[in-house]
């Protein structure tokens, strides 16, 4: 299955040859038409020639991670996170580190030996280290060098009522639906825009929108879900299950007016389920790509993430398959009409 | 004052400048060769002329807020779009796109001082959730319902921030008798949102020099802090703040311009706050920049207030600088 062959792929910002080389490989298998060309940064833009407006399809396929700062005496490594992670999610977490996948644990004082103070806050950085079960750093720095990457481990299990758990589904949910989405015939000039370093501050983004200079751009995404235990309504971001998620407004772009009027439109009319993001947190590639050039007309399209950026994301396949449906819908609706 | 009272009371939050463009578009078609709109959505017009490009901008949007939200009771959650202060919009009235009418006010457990953005909510007198859809849907934006009115020699109103820049920039442009450079006046969107607009309009215009005209902050109340500016001395110069630094010419040209046409002008260096002088500055492979600062105190406040002499002279000296060949 894809979306389960995607989360496999371990693609830090700044590392992501091995789900760079996986998308090359898919599209030329399955979108032979498709002119494929990797940019500066190591994104990957895969061209369908067509007539009309000029159209980036994006979706990135970093993820967040680790990367290897140091070694101690003793044979543990030191780390730096790559991308916003939470502390708290780090302490006791499996990881993947270097080209070899070196297993490794994210280690921390055990519960018995910490004082009554440190129980109450959370562990800093400067406490954690990586256990690769070395004896010392000899060994240490025989499986591993300063400045590998690493990723959290974790396996793809579906569970509940069409749910899925998973490391990195922000946003290989979103490359998903673009992989599908591009076998698709367009009238308009299509741009697949398979972007990197999004989680170090959308990154890949300007680079490759530079390249295109669409006239319109369109980006797939994994969010926030905060429907959780103790979260009131106002503070749920968006609802699992509850369809694919538009985003007015977030920290890095506002919505062009009549591009997110013609989206709900198009939802409804097709009776795909649509819910507006409820925060103006978090930022996507769209903010890159908006202000370009001479300026780009952009939407962000989303689906619903508990627990993002951990190592188990939680993800609703009805949502994923909204996404996907919404998103062509909306790229057929581009074709028919100008805004 | 009657257009800086039409500029002031328009409804323009960033990202939804509709109104206020074609406003502004109307007041300037006559006096200018073409214009158009961006895709971000800034009014970008040209007068034709034989010299160098200079680009003057004032940003077209003001603060406000966006429903994320509608509780089942009808009050409605918010996001800040732009710099809102808690402290400022504590139950003041806000008003929408169609002139739905609220108040914002905070969740009773909370202090007022304490309360922070999230803690608070629009009350738009709905009775519950229906009837606040009936006039209201999550991603709306609202801003303040500030009073216009003239206060002797200075005026108070929302969004001074920067409709007295875009006034200034209007007038002069209707009174500027000569154009010696290809001039451009922008019309800028986002500017709250981190110079958004200025950005994409900058790449199209390529301009050899570029000026926000925009307000700055006053150091005249009673203990206020320290900012160099006063209202009634005329515009300020500004030649830097956090997010540009003036070229030395973009300085000796709207320096000059100030000299030769007698027009009372203030020194200023702020060390906080950006303008669109910024994104022009580095725009390509970069482009002479400055500001000219219209002194307001109060900014991002329902009532924010401004000194007409001051309007009057910044107006007069960007028409000067429009006849001044760069």
């Amino acid at each position: 299955m894809l979306l389960k062959e995607l989360c496999s792929l371990c693609a830090p910002s700044g590392c992501e040859d091995e789900a760079r080389r996986f998308i090359i490989e898919k599209i030329r298998a399955e979108v032979p038409e498709a002119e494929i060309t990797v940019d500066t940064m190591g994104g990957v833009i895969a061209h369908k020639r067509g007539e009309g407006k000029k159209v980036m399809v994006a979706a990135h396929i970093d993820e967040v991670g680790f990367i290897v700062s140091g070694f101690t005496d003793d044979g543990f490594v030191r780390f730096k996170t790559v991308g916003g992670i939470m502390t708290t999610v780090l302490v006791s977490k499996k990881v993947l580190l270097g080209e070899k996948k070196v297993p490794g644990i994210i280690g921390s004082k055990a519960v018995h030996l910490q004082s009554r103070e440190e129980r109450k806050k959370p562990a800093s950085m400067k406490e954690l280290y990586i256990d690769i079960g070395a004896k010392d750093k000899a060994e240490a720095e025989k499986l591993l060098s300063l400045g590998d990457y690493g990723v959290f481990a974790g396996e793809y299990t579906e569970f509940g009522d069409g749910l899925v758990k998973s490391r990195a589904l922000d946003d290989r949910a979103g490359c998903a639906v673009m992989l599908e989405l591009m076998k698709k015939t367009y009238k308009n000039d299509m741009y697949f825009a398979f972007t990197v370093q999004e989680e170090v501050g959308l990154r890949g983004a300007i680079i490759a929108a530079r390249r295109i200079e669409p006239d319109l751009a369109l980006v797939l995404e994994g969010t926030t879900c905060n429907d959780v235990h103790g979260a009131k309504p106002h503070q749920t971001v968006t609802k699992l299950g509850g369809g694919a998620v538009m985003t007015a407004m977030d920290s890095a772009a506002v919505s062009d007016r009549r591009y997110f009027e013609m989206i709900k439109e198009v939802a409804e009319r097709e009776g795909i389920p649509l819910q507006i993001k409820r925060t103006g947190a978090g930022g996507t590639d769209a903010g890159s790509i908006q202000r370009s050039g001479a300026g780009v007309k952009t939407a962000v399209l989303a689906v619903p993430c508990r627990y993002i950026h951990s190592p188990v994301s939680v993800m609703s396949k009805r949502d994923l398959e909204s996404l996907g449906r919404l998103a062509e819908a909306v790229l057929r609706e581009i074709e028919r009409r100008e805004f | 004052m009657e257009l800086l009272n039409k500029l002031s009371r328009c409804f323009s939050p960033s990202g939804r400048e509709d109104k206020i463009r074609e406003l502004i578009k109307a007041e300037v078609e006559p006096y200018v060769t073409d214009v158009y709109t961006d895709a971000m959505g800034s009014l970008i017009c040209r007068r034709a002329g034989k010299g160098k490009r200079l680009m003057l901008a004032a940003h077209i949007d003001e603060i406000g807020f966006m429903v994320t939200h509608i509780e089942d009771s009808g009050f409605l959650r918010f996001i800040n779009v732009g710099g809102v202060s808690a402290f400022n919009c504590l139950n003041r009235a806000v008003e929408f796109e169609n002139g739905a009418v609220g108040v914002i006010s905070y969740e009773n457990e909370e202090k007022p001082a304490s309360a922070g953005l999230a803690k608070m909510y629009i009350d738009i007198g709905a009775r519950d959730r229906a009837e606040a859809e009936s006039k209201v849907r999550i991603g709306d934006m609202a801003v303040y319902k500030g009073e216009f009115s003239v206060m002797g020699g200075r005026v108070t109103g929302k969004a001074l921030d920067d409709r007295v820049g875009c006034y200034a920039l209007i007038e002069g442009l209707k009174t500027a008798k000569d154009c010696p450079n290809e001039l451009f006046t922008v019309f800028t969107v986002q500017e709250e949102l981190g110079l958004r607009g200025a950005k994409t309009a900058a790449y199209a215009v390529e301009p050899d020099m570029g000026f926000a005209i925009d307000v700055s902050m006053t150091g005249d109340t009673p203990e206020s802090s320290f900012a160099s500016l006063s209202l009634g001395k005329g515009p300020g110069l500004k030649l830097k703040d956090a997010s540009f630094i003036a070229n030395p010419s973009a300085r000796d040209f709207m320096l000059g311009a100030a000299r030769s046409a007698g027009i009372p002008y203030q020194l200023e260096a702020a060390a906080y706050g950006g303008t669109d002088a910024g994104a022009i500055n580095l725009s390509r492979t970069g482009v002479p920049a400055a500001a000219i600062s219209i002194p307001t105190r109060y900014i991002h406040s329902p009532q924010e207030v401004a000194d007409i002499d001051d309007i009057e002279n910044t107006a007069a000296l960007v028409a000067k600088m429009i006849e001044t060949a760069l």
